[in-house]
Parts: C-alpha cells; structure tokens; sequence
C-alpha cells in the first residue's frame, strides 16, 4: 500500500463532494478562492454548464480539515449547494455478484478486489461519481444519482 | 487388480454420505491437503471433493412448456417479456436463449450498447417468482384453432421449465487484452486500449474441470450442483475439445472440454442464476455450477490437489487477433499470478480484472459441501464417458 491512511500527513484530509451552482453563481470564479482565501487544493473531476446556466462539478478537495470546513461554508454563503459524493453513488449490496469488473474501469480505485475475500470492497471515500462503474457493472448494482434537473 | 493403492468405489461413498461419516473437503482446502499429506494418505482421508464456478454462461437457455387452455393453440412464434423464443418445437413447448435480447433492444445502434433485459433476465425474474408475460402467435390449424395469446405467467404456471445448457463449465478460458489503440467492448468485458488491463476468467483450483481433466469421474449422468438446485450432466458439451495440448500435470493450455447440463428450474435460486448485461456485447445468464469429485483413487487426490500456481491460462488479442481468428496466443500466465492483480503482457505490467466472481465459485463448491454433509445429496455413477485424452 502506497497511499497513507487518511489523517497521518498533516494536510491529509481529502473529500470529494458535488457542487450544484444556480445560474447567477455559474459564471463568477467561486472555486478558485478555495485556493486563494483558504489554502485548499482542488482536483475538478467533472464540470457541467447547462443550456439553463446551471452550473454542477464534482471537486476533490484536499487541505487542512478546519480549511475544508471554511471553505464549505464560503461556497454556502455564495448558494452554492454541496452534495457529499457518497450520498451520490449507491452499492446495491444483494444484487453485487463480487465478480470484479467494475475495478477494470474505476479511475480513483474506490473499488477493489479484496485478495484474500475475493469479494470487491468499494470504499466509497474514494469515489468520484463519475459513474464508469455503472456502464459497466453486468448486474446494475452501482448506481449513480448525479442529475437533480433530469440530465445525465 | 487394480494398481491403485487406494480404492474406492461410489457406492460405498454413498454409504458413508448417508451415515453422515463422508469426509468432503472443497476443492482449495483439498489443494492444501494433498500438499501437506501427499496423494495417498489425502485419498484414504477424503472421500469427496466439491468444485464450483459461477460466471457468465452465455449457452444456456430454459426449455419450457406453457401448457393449454382451451381453445387450444401450436404456438408458432412466442416472446416472454418480449425477449424471442424458439417455438418450431411441438405445440406449447418452446426454449428461450440466455443471449437473445428483447425485441426492442437498441442493441449496439447506440455504441457500446447496454443491452438491459434478455433471455438470462427472464430466467432469473421467473426464478424469482415474478410474473412475465406470455405471448404467443399462431397460424391455426384444424386440431389446434387459437391464433393469439396474451397472458402473464408464472414459474409456478409453467408444466415445465428446464434450464438446459449446451456449453457450460469451461475448462480453462483465455486472458483477454487489446492492443489496438482504442477501448473494445468484448464479451470478456471492456479491454482498454494498449493492454492496459487484462480480463479473465474460470474459477481457477475451484473449477470443477480443473479438477478432474481427463473427466475420468464426470459423465452422462452425473449429478451436480446447478443454479442453487440439483442438476445433471448430459454429456460433452457443443465445442468440447478432447485432445488440448496439456501441460505436465494434464491440464488443457487452452479452452477445451466443455458439459452439457440440465435440471429443473423450479428448484434453482435466483442467488446462482442472475441475468447478466455485458456492455457493447450483449445478455447472458451467470451460471452457479459445483460438481463433486469422487475420491476413488490417489490419481483423483493428486488431480484435485490442483493449485492455482499449475494452471496455466493463455494471453489472447481481442482487439486484432480474436475478431479475425487469428490464434496467436501472447504468452500464458498462471491462475495464482492473475489473481494477484498483475501480470506482464509483451513485458508490461498490466493490470488484470476478473470477470468470474471467485467468491461465489467458493460459496457453491461450499453449499455443495454441505449438501453432501448432510446427507441429502449422494453421488451418481456416470452412465457414458466423455471423451478427453
Ligand atoms: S461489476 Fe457490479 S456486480 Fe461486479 S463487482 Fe462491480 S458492482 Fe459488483
Ligand atoms: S463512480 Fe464508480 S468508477 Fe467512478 S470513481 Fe466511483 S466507484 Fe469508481
């Protein structure tokens, strides 16, 4: 394992999370003051502007914990509406078969196969949502809900 | 006389099975056994070894009957759930392929395709005790007058309904990598570009052809574990390959024997039989299948203490070589290294991807187990050989 468990590194705390922004916010530079006023790195793993000027992105941000939590509220008070990722993207756990496909397409290893198991273990912290998994899972186990105004 | 220093029949298994003193292992503690005892003090140990597989088995279908009401009716083209059957059969009977995707299926029009609902779906919706619906079309004739039927069914409704597979248990499969420069969507799931993973499958030491390669205990007749119920074995399945080239312990280097199965669909459970949709390629049905070995002899300990390090499984292109039937074959990689997670391809490091889930191939070889344990399932003395050498 190369990664360090969340937490050891003094800037270790990372998150994944899914901003929705409401037409008038789209067009003005909200996220770059993460950086600016809140020493926050971030990582856009998906950006989305529609024809209505709404505005969603999948972010993964990583800095100091007390940071994250005043950047959150900056991009509150801005109406920016922030959704935790792991409440995007769903495992129906009866219906996984363990076989193990999905782990060829996930981008940020959030799933896995377990070596002694055989089971796939999806450690959902990891997930970016960015719904691979979905296309490709032969059972539809992996469901991501990334669409709150009926686009996908 | 027999050259064996271990000899037993099956009958006298079955006795044991019935007063509950068998001694039956599963297929991976059977490998440590005969690793720490040897062949003969493992054979006069273990009276049955039980295999397992469970993985996508795209021939298999359900033969079924929808049975009459009057008036009575030949049906001539039938869909459930509007997924086509094959009806030129005798009147009611009609059999529905795992693969064949409804009628209104997009197929691959929009690339790669999702191919949502097949024949597998429709088999594990009635395993489920969901009702599907019926319907069927005819020309009418003087003894059988009804031209049209509608109706939802259930399993429950079905005379009867057989899964029958014509090509199950695989022995040995390939590993599949794409060398083209763009991602492919294979039946072996999707393969990116520039072999950056490799997909296989089987079940390794817990597959029940690799346990007994020469098929010396399998046959018309025996009785096995299929989709959660009991099955039979009819024979060689389409494509068996008697004569692969083998390595040192017997083992085929390349896909070879196949089994034809059969068993009744009213006893099976949807957990072994689950419809499968394969992007880009198409439906199929994830078949649970556990055969168990008879110990007669230290050949068939020594066979079933296969270890995942002997198997060898070869590297095929998907992406030139396979859809132009070519055969070259990249390289081999044993069962152990592509369940570590990585294997060299061309002398690359890539990653690999299971398509066969290993931990219900153990959870049917351990069911099956436990059936024998029990004491409710005894073995069966095939009644005609397969053919492999
Ligand atoms: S592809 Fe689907 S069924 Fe297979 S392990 Fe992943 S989530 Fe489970
Ligand atoms: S949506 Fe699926 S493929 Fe994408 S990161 Fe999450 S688990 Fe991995």
């Amino acid at each position: 394992m190369s990664e360090k468990p969340h937490g050891e590194v003094q800037k270790g705390f990372r998150k994944i999370v899914y901003l929705t922004f409401p037409p008038e916010v789209s067009g003005r530079p909200v996220v770059c003051n993460l950086a600016r006023l809140f020493d926050l790195s971030f990582n856009i793993l998906k950006a989305e502007i529609s024809p209505r000027q709404d505005g969603t992105m999948t972010l993964e941000i990583s800095g100091l914990e007390t940071d994250f939590h005043k950047g959150v509220n900056y991009l509150k008070e801005n109406s920016v509406r922030i959704t935790p990722v792991a409440q995007k993207i769903f495992r129906d756990e009866d219906c996984c078969i363990h076989c193990g496909l999905c782990t060829a397409m996930c981008p940020t290893k959030a799933l896995v196969v377990d070596k002694g198991t055989r089971k796939v273990l999806f450690e959902i912290d990891k997930c970016s949502a960015c719904g691979l998994c979905t296309r490709v899972c032969p059972v539809q186990a992996m469901a991501v809900d990334l669409d709150e105004n009926g686009r996908n | 006389m027999s050259s064996f220093k271990v000899n037993k029949t099956i009958p006298e298994i079955n006795e044991r099975i019935r007063k509950g003193r068998a001694v039956v292992l599963n297929a991976g503690e059977m490998t440590a056994l005969v690793q720490k005892l040897g062949k003969v003090k493992a054979a006069k140990e273990v009276d049955v070894v039980t295999t397992g597989t469970f993985s996508p088995m795209c021939s298999s279908g359900l033969l079924f009957n929808t049975g009459q009401e009057p008036p009575v009716i030949k049906t001539s083209k039938v869909w459930i759930n509007n997924v086509p059957c094959y009806a030129g059969l005798a009147a009611v009977d009609g059999y529905l392929g795992a693969t064949e995707p409804a009628e209104d299926d997009p197929l691959n029009k929009v690339y790669p395709g999702r191919f949502a609902y097949g024949g597998g779906h429709v088999i594990e919706d009635l395993v489920r005790g969901k009702a599907v619906h019926l319907r069927a079309e005819a020309y009418g004739t003087d003894c059988y007058p009804r031209r049209k039927l509608d109706k939802d069914v259930t399993l429950a409704d079905l005379p009867n309904a057989w899964l029958l597979n014509p090509r199950n248990c695989y022995q040995n499969y390939n590993v599949a990598v794409n060398l083209t420069s763009r991602t492919i969507y294979t039946y072996m799931g999707p393969l990116k570009p520039n072999s950056r993973n490799a997909n296989f499958a089987t079940a390794g030491q817990l597959s029940p052809l690799f346990n007994d390669p020469y098929l010396k205990t399998i046959g018309l007749g025996t009785k096995i574990f299929l989709g959660g119920g009991v099955g039979w074995v009819l024979g060689a399945g389409t494509q068996h390959n008697a004569k692969p080239p083998r390595n040192e312990r017997g083992l085929p280097l390349s896909p070879s024997g196949t089994l034809m199965v059969k068993g009744d669909l009213k006893q099976m459970r949807a957990r072994f039989l689950r419809g499968v949709s394969i992007v880009g390629y198409g439906c199929s049905l994830a078949v649970g299948v556990g055969i168990p070995i008879p110990i007669l002899n230290e050949d068939m300990a020594w066979f079933t203490g296969v270890s995942d390090a002997d198997i060898q499984v070869p590297i095929k292109d998907y992406g030139y070589d396979y859809p132009n039937g070519l055969p070259r074959v990249l390289g081999h990689a044993t069962f152990e290294e592509l369940k570590s997670g990585e294997i060299l391809v061309n002398g690359k490091k890539t990653p690999t991807v299971p398509v066969t889930s290993l931990s219900m191939c153990l959870e049917v070889a351990d069911e099956l187990k436990r059936w024998i344990e029990e004491g409710k399932f005894l073995l069966t003395e095939a009644q005609d050989i397969i053919p492999s050498v």
